[in-house]
């Protein structure tokens, strides 16, 4: 019932194309992003497969893949680490690439208290990617 | 250990948990930290970092097919990110200034309470008393999913109880690094009344957003390592794949005792080490 009153703009996208097209989105970004981590981790392997390592400690306060530009400066040297970190900043942007979508879709279907409510979503999870990585 | 070694034994058992959490609708999360911390002596934050992006990995494969059922209400969804997504951040802030051992205790309490939640008989809803506020009409979220016959619609109820406790589901899962998918599924379920297929499903496709919220803060402080997150993403998501295949073909139900008592053996061990300061 309310379905039918959900597409009563007649437009293209509805909630259902929606429902579709987000569901392509989540999976392409999680198949690319595994595919980053595996060809990471076979890099790594190869280099450092037979170093012996130990987590019990936690050291990673001082780590250089804790930023962007410390990935990227690793990527540089193709360091295995810092291939597998880029694998998983992916997979972190995999669900704010489906919140970004989804405003643009409730626009599109002229949902305006949605799309407002999505950009709030929105807004959080830069101030955690962005403002609280700065801390 | 050599890195070799701990890879594969790793992989292992992040894929046989991956496998069974998508079976029971658990998760992989709840186990993979235990696994990590009591039997690899792993530290708890790189732990926590670790499952916390493999459940980003597993929801968002999962939420791709309950999509395309039509099950999921992203509406719903949309709206309880708001409370999931603050709690995220407030959960990872306060990850930073607690000790591990109060992690542990913490955790351990959380995977009992979701072994109860799951073992308990799902109750019946009592026809909808009251018809649908204006909140709720304002914020168009009743909905209808597909039934035998056709699309059933559900209203929505109590959306300010769900919301809180919402934001705690969040706050739990930036805090330790799972889906808290238990509790998402809890506030659905029992304060806002949905039918039960539609709050789980909602609630896997809430948590990838979830989970990404207080990723940006573990990130920055270092608990997400490519050493140990490599294995345990890749295997759940692998397990989780496998297990969302055989999920028609098995019995749940003595699958969901076996599992829940290893989440409680596992949920005492935390605390008993949280307690004596071994995590």
């Amino acid at each position: 019932m309310s379905t039918t009153a959900k597409n009563t703009h007649r437009s293209e996208w509805n909630d259902q194309r929606i429902e579709l097209l987000m569901g392509r989105l989540l999976r392409a970004g999680v198949l690319l992003s595994a595919a980053v981590v595996i060809l990471g981790g076979m890099v790594y392997l190869v280099r450092h497969g037979h170093a012996v390592v130990s987590y019990r400690d936690f050291r990673g306060g001082s780590s250089p893949l804790r930023s962007v530009s410390g990935i990227f400066r690793g990527l540089a040297r193709f360091s295995g680490s810092a291939i597998i970190q880029l694998g998983l900043l992916l997979l972190i942007a995999t669900p704010v690439a489906r919140v970004v979508f989804s405003a643009v879709a409730f626009l599109r279907e002229r949902d305006y208290l949605y799309v407002a409510l999505t950009l709030t979503v929105l807004a959080v999870l830069c101030y955690s990617l962005f403002g609280a990585a700065g801390h | 250990m050599s890195v070799l070694l701990f890879t594969s034994l790793v992989l292992a058992g992040s894929f046989i948990a991956g496998f069974l959490g998508a079976l029971t609708g658990l998760g992989g999360g709840v186990v993979i930290v235990p696994l990590l911390a009591l039997v690899f002596h792993v530290d708890m934050r790189y732990a926590i970092g670790a499952s916390l992006v493999s459940v980003i990995a597993t929801s968002s494969g999962a939420a791709a097919a309950y999509l395309r059922e039509g099950f999921s209400n992203i509406r719903i969804g949309m709206f309880l990110e708001i409370a999931t997504t603050i709690g995220a951040i407030a959960g990872a802030l306060i990850a930073a200034h607690v000790s591990t051992s109060t992690i542990a205790i913490i955790f351990g309490a959380v995977l009992i309470y979701s072994a109860y939640l799951s073992l308990r008989r799902q109750p019946v809803h009592a026809a909808p008393a009251q018809p649908p506020s204006r909140f709720v009409r304002a914020l168009h979220l009743d909905g209808s999913y597909p039934g035998e016959h056709g699309p059933e619609p559900y209203a929505v109820h109590r959306v300010p109880l769900g919301f809180s406790v919402m934001f705690g589901a969040g706050t739990l899962s930036g805090l330790l690094g799972i889906g808290s998918g238990a509790v998402k599924v809890l506030a659905m379920d029992q304060a806002m009344r949905l039918p039960f297929k539609v709050s789980t499903t909602t609630s896997n496709f809430m948590i990838g957003v979830t989970a990404a919220a207080s990723a940006g803060v573990y990130l920055a402080r270092g608990y997400i390592d490519p050493g140990i997150a490599m294995p345990v993403v890749l295997g759940a998501l692998a397990g989780s794949m496998l297990g969302a295949r055989v999920l028609v073909q098995v019995r749940t139900r003595t699958l969901r005792i076996v599992f829940s008592a290893v989440i409680v053996a596992l949920g005492v061990e935390m605390i008993y080490n949280g307690f004596t300061g071994r995590l």
